[in-house]
């Protein structure tokens, strides 16, 4: 299991290569990527183009939150290794945000503990994002569909 | 006791932290939230939407209704945003 919230870009094929690596009971590795996109969605329309995403979190808060979240997804399904990166700060279109990668002998676990583990970072995690937009800066807001996805794992 | 503001909070408040002492009867973040509406117009307006924030104490979310004695830290902030 790791966690780290950072400034600084990541690898994603040094970082999924270094994963479980040694370990022979990995069968699996499935991995999220989230980008910044150049375009602002609301209620699933786009509207304004965006240039810059600034993201802001909670130092010290942030870091126990996703160990949460992480040891959440540890207890739900068998992983051999865990790793969650999320940057914080100014990023352009196309920059990389955040990564999720989930080892494990299986691919069914693979897959669903990286579903949740992305799902739950988005309701769950303290970080707030204000674009830059063609109409001036704005926060991006709570989306509906996310805490039905954050539901969707509920017990 | 320190109290944090977060994203738009943050800049309706107009700082991002500051040390207060509440009077003994301030038992709840729901009555620190209306005794920090009381001191300025600032707060009042960054409070006014109650829908839309949410809290935490000592760095675990709290509810309107968790009591503060004994918090170091109380932040506030809107709905997480993160991924």
């Amino acid at each position: 299991m790791s966690v780290r919230v950072q400034r600084e870009d990541f690898d994603v094929g040094a970082e999924l290569a270094a994963l479980g690596a040694g370990n022979r009971r990995v069968g699996a590795i499935t991995s999220f990527v989230g980008l910044v996109r150049d375009l602002h969605v609301r209620e699933g329309y786009h509207r304004e183009s965006v240039s810059a995403l600034t993201l802001e979190h909670y130092p010290g808060m942030t870091e126990t939150a996703i160990e949460e979240i992480e040891a959440e997804a540890n207890a739900r399904w068998p992983l051999e290794a865990s790793l969650i990166i999320h940057r914080y700060g100014r990023l352009e279109p196309g920059d990389r945000i955040v990564l999720v990668a989930v080892a494990s002998p299986h691919r069914e676990a693979a897959f669903e503990a990286c579903h949740f583990l992305i799902d739950w970072l988005k309701t769950k995690a303290p970080f707030w994002k204000v674009e830059d937009t063609s109409k001036g800066e704005q926060w991006v807001g709570a989306h509906e569909a996310d805490d039905l996805a954050t539901k969707k794992w509920e017990r | 006791m320190k109290v944090k503001y977060f994203a738009w909070l943050r800049q309706k408040v107009g700082k991002s932290e500051e040390d207060v002492t509440p009077p003994a009867n301030v038992a709840t973040v729901q009555d620190l939230v209306a005794w920090l509406s009381s001191q300025s117009a600032r707060h009042a307006d960054a409070f006014s939407e109650a829908k839309v924030f949410g809290a935490a104490i000592d760095k675990k979310v709290a509810t309107f209704a968790t009591p503060i004695s004994g918090a170091s830290e109380v932040a506030f902030f809107p709905p997480f945003t993160g991924g």
